[in-house]
């Protein structure tokens, strides 16, 4: 790469700030989240929802002090995507005719309205959710610690689920420190940032191994470096054109997926960034060497390949 | 290196692309408003003649048709507006009567010739064109509760026919039954009788002070083979009661050990719709009536399936549907169909009692529905629909008993497998076979779907557009191709979930907006690499040839692990995260065809097999 004239930047140099960041940052998101807790949706707690259209925009004090005076504690009255749209949310997970008598209040106390839509989530339903949900991240990070470990070697393996575990923290803890809620499109948004910042983590892990390969001289700190420059370009288009995705999403979707935007959102800045300072630090901080990545000598050729070599059905396509 | 892509390859993408465009293109075509017109129990045809009725209906009300057909079991007539729609349901329903169902529906308007290439529209989920979505639990400690008092009661009688004392054998915690008995003889003689007889029962002998004790517990066997006997004839029950409710589409599935979906698109009544799921048919036992008899002690009844037979049946009642323990479709010893009912012990006392003098007489099942019929009534000069209870009565077994019959006896002479297993199912659909409850329940309105709609139509819209300008500003002639393999990637998308009949919900139209973002990593990793080798000096068509076969490697293992990632999603999740979980799937393998082969095929075809001097692939590094 000698025709490059410009001064590089210097990724790693970075890297013990990048660090002491990325710590601070999972250490204050897991303070938050056994703090203030995840402020979980229906889907997780149980209750029952109520989603109300008025005929013009209603006092919400005056609903809470309809239902008070009905005789409900307990319950949460906002705003849903517009001024007439109504959302009561009840703890209450007992009763399945929660609905119908919430709208029967409301109507006798003079409120033009129609029910657009009501949920009604049994308590029991919601902590098994909890459970599956909790189940299904960590058997997601196990299959990629398998899968890494296999095709490139431990230490990758070690340095892709690690950012996967970062940055699914550091999404909780946001969602803790804002206190938004968290329902079962959010943990959807989880999983596909871990399959998104996975993606992003083996591109440039990738470009490690193939440079250790090739490059014959110079240090892991180099060559890190060097296979972090050659893919940026593509980090960025990447992330540029998965976040402009989501912006419109976040923007255009509708409230019923706007969590799951934003969830999305944040897991892909923090996933660009773990990729480069979270996953190719931690090789740094492993030592991946050389050796590590020689590919072991096959029977009868003697030697291993210096580069992995596309299949050969690849270029039949 | 020339770039040049093979004809067959080629022709292999062009073919994907056709198909792809054929499948994807039925969802371009608005759905029909329409009614949809079946027969209220499987042996109402639904033909010409009932057809023709319901368009002379409609026509003298003044709805417009649009047109009507007639399937298999169903006729469909499709209408111009929703407001008709709303108005043709009650009146189609009074022009046929109860023998029919009718109800709204959204028809497909897949032109013919895409339906004869098997093309249709995705399916819309209850999040997008509105429902009703019900989660049951079915109890199963009551389940298996019943079955131990019904075996306990059995047992007990058993042991006074054998004139063995005994004390006791009251059912204790959720498996066992415990029995006392005075002495160790009787318990000994006991203990065979039960063994001989109940082999789901693990034994055990015990002690108590004076007591001589036989423990009977339920075998883990027999636990889970009631649980899944109960949540299979719930399933059944079910079924058939939201048959009853005429809803097109409806979805009945089993969740989990214990759980039952029931979603009813279009359906906003819940308080309606959890009546009927809620609601309960019966059974009667019933002998037939002497000649002699009078007639203040006897009721005539027709049959359920000939309604012009009839029989005269006496007013008591010997046993009911809730004393039925099973009933299944056997062969006899002449290979003839046969069911074989199992009455719990109650049932089979009653039974008993009321058959020993009664050998040669007739006994009738009578089938009892209760269902909800909504009638339209005029109040004060405007129309009201106001919901009715209908109980219905129905012989659907006339037999002469044999000989005294039990606990457990058969119903022979049947015609045809068919009768005897859909007397088998009446006979158990009789009552639900364990409690249930609703567990969870989403009720989505019409405009919050249409509303759903819109925003994920917006957002896909708007994302695709916002994608296909970045790549075309950064990498020129290569966005191009890019873009162009992108508009596949939606199309085959789109396409592949419409061959799949994959429902779309609101998290699935995020997967694929997702998945538009997404989907251009793999150009975006290609181009990097071909510019890069344009960078260290290599000649443009090598350097696009090297561009994808060194990019592969970094697409296929981040794409797999991906994929993975995915299929867990949608092994483990439910409902609406298992809608995103398949987007997200068949995304990333349409990305990859498309990302690869049709991106590749487009740039051979414009740079392949020439001398090149320059890319046009942005940035300044490419003008080498």
């Amino acid at each position: 790469m000698s025709d490059d004239q410009k001064q590089k930047f210097d990724f790693m140099g970075f890297r013990k700030i990048a660090s002491v960041i990325s710590i601070t940052l999972v250490v204050a998101s897991i303070v938050l989240l056994g703090v203030r807790g995840l402020n979980f949706g229906m889907d997780f707690t149980g209750g029952t929802s109520v989603e109300l259209e008025y005929a013009q925009a209603p006092q919400l004090d005056e609903v809470r002090s309809t239902l008070t005076e009905a005789g409900y504690d307990q319950f949460v009255v906002q705003n849903f995507g517009a001024d007439t749209i109504v959302l009561v949310r009840l703890n209450e997970s007992g009763n399945d005719q929660l609905a119908p008598e919430i709208v029967s209040v409301l109507t006798k106390n003079g409120g033009d309205l129609k029910l657009i839509g009501s949920e009604f989530v049994g308590s029991q339903v919601g902590d098994e959710l909890k459970e599956n949900s909790g189940l299904a991240l960590l058997i997601a990070l196990a299959v990629v610690l398998i899968y890494v470990g296999m095709r490139f070697q431990f230490k990758f393996g070690i340095a892709s689920v690690v950012p996967l575990g970062h940055d699914v923290i550091i999404v909780l803890g946001i969602f803790a420190l804002f206190q938004w809620t968290f329902d079962l499109t959010v943990l959807a948004a989880l999983l596909a940032i871990i399959g998104y910042s996975l993606n992003d983590t083996i591109v440039v892990a990738d470009r490690i191994r193939e440079n250790f390969r090739k490059m014959r001289v110079g240090e892991s700190w180099d060559i890190i470096n060097e296979s972090i420059h050659q893919t940026i370009a593509r980090t960025i288009n990447t992330s540029g054109t998965t976040l402009v995705v989501l912006l419109a999403l976040y923007f255009f979707g509708g409230e019923a997926i706007n969590k799951f935007a934003l969830a999305l959102i944040i897991g892909v800045v923090v996933g660009t960034y773990s990729s480069i300072y979270v996953s190719a630090n931690l090789l740094m901080v492993m030592g991946v060497s050389r050796e590590d990545l020689m590919v072991p000598a096959k029977e009868g050729t003697g030697e291993g390949d210096e580069e992995e070599q596309p299949p050969e059905w690849l270029d039949r396509m | 290196m020339l770039n040049k892509y093979p004809l067959w390859k080629n022709l292999i993408i062009l073919v994907a692309v056709v198909i792809g465009f054929i499948y994807a293109l039925p969802n371009l075509f608005p759905d029909d408003y329409a009614v949809q017109i079946t027969g209220a129990r499987s042996s109402t045809e639904v033909n010409s003649a009932v057809l023709e009725r319901a368009v002379k209906a409609l026509e003298s009300d003044g709805i417009e048709v649009k047109s009507s057909t007639l399937e298999d079991r169903d006729a469909l007539i499709r209408l111009t507006s929703s407001d008709d729609q709303l108005r043709a349901r009650p009146a189609v329903q009074a022009a046929l009567g109860r023998d029919y169902l009718v109800a709204l529906n959204m028809a497909p308007s897949t032109p013919a010739w895409l339906k004869s290439l098997g093309a249709g529209p995705m399916k819309l989920g209850l999040d997008l064109r509105g429902g009703v979505h019900f989660l049951l639990e079915v109890d199963m400690d009551t389940a298996v509760g019943q079955r131990l008092e019904a075996v306990s009661g059995q047992i007990k009688r058993e042991l006074r026919e054998e004139r063995i004392r005994y004390r006791g054998g009251d059912v204790k915690g959720t498996r066992d039954i415990i029995l006392s008995f005075r002495d160790e003889a009787s318990r000994t003689e006991a203990f065979n009788l039960i063994k001989r007889q109940y082999n789901e029962f693990l034994l055990d002998e015990k002690t108590v002070g004076d007591e001589f004790q036989i423990v009977l517990t339920l075998s883990e066997a027999e636990v889970s083979a009631i649980r899944k006997y109960a949540l299979e004839q719930n399933l059944t029950t079910i079924r058939n009661r939201v048959n009853e409710l005429g809803v097109a589409e409806p979805l009945v599935q089993q969740q989990g050990a214990d759980r039952i979906i029931v979603e009813l698109p279009g359906v906003q009544d819940t308080a309606q719709a959890k009546r009927v799921l809620g609601a309960t048919a019966n059974l009667e036992f019933r002998m037939e009536a002497r000649q002699d008899a009078p007639a203040s002690e006897t009721e005539q009844f027709s049959f359920r399936n000939e309604r012009q037979r009839t029989a005269r049946l006496e007013r008591d009642t010997i046993a009911t549907g809730n004393n039925v323990a099973n009933a299944q479709q056997a062969f006899d010893e002449n290979g003839q169909p046969q069911v074989s009912i199992t009455m719990d012990s109650i049932g089979g006392d009653l039974m008993n009692r009321a058959t020993r003098n009664a050998i040669g007489r007739r006994m009738a099942v009578l089938f009892i529905e209760f269902r909800t019929e909504t009638e339209t009534r005029m109040v004060d000069g405007e129309p009201v629909e106001v919901d009715k209870r209908v109980v219905e009565k129905g012989i659907i077994s006339l037999a002469t008993v044999q000989s005294a019959l039990g606990s457990s006896f058969r119903i022979t002479g049947l015609d045809s497998i068919p009768e005897a297993s859909e007397l088998a199912l009446l006979l158990r659909a009789g009552a639900l076979a364990a409690p249930m409850y609703f567990v969870q329940e989403r009720t989505i309105g019409p405009s919050l779907g249409q509303k759903n709609i819109d925003a994920g139509m917006m957002s896909v819209a708007l994302g695709f557009i916002l994608v296909l300008l970045y790549m075309l500003v950064y990498y020129r002639g290569f966005g191009v191709v890019a873009n162009i393999a992108l508009t596949i990637n939606l199309m085959l998308l789109i396409a592949c979930m419409s061959i799949l009949s994959a429902t779309l919900t609101l998290p699935g139209i995020a997967g694929i907006v997702l998945t538009v973002g997404m989907a251009v990593d793999a150009n975006v990793l290609i181009f990097e690499r071909i510019k890069e080798e344009l960078k260290s000096g290599v000649s443009p068509q090598l350097a696009i040839n090297a561009g994808y076969s060194r990019a592969f490697v970094s697409i296929f293992d981040a794409n797999i692990t991906t994929l993975l990632v995915a299929i867990i999603l949608f092994a483990m999740g439910s409902g609406p995260v298992k809608g995103f979980a398949v987007t997200l799937c068949i995304g990333i393998l349409t990305s990859m065809f498309s990302g690869l082969m049709v991106s590749r095929s487009i740039v051979n075809m414009v740079y392949g097999g020439r001398r090149v001097e320059k890319l046009s692939i942005g940035g300044k590094l490419a003008n080498v």
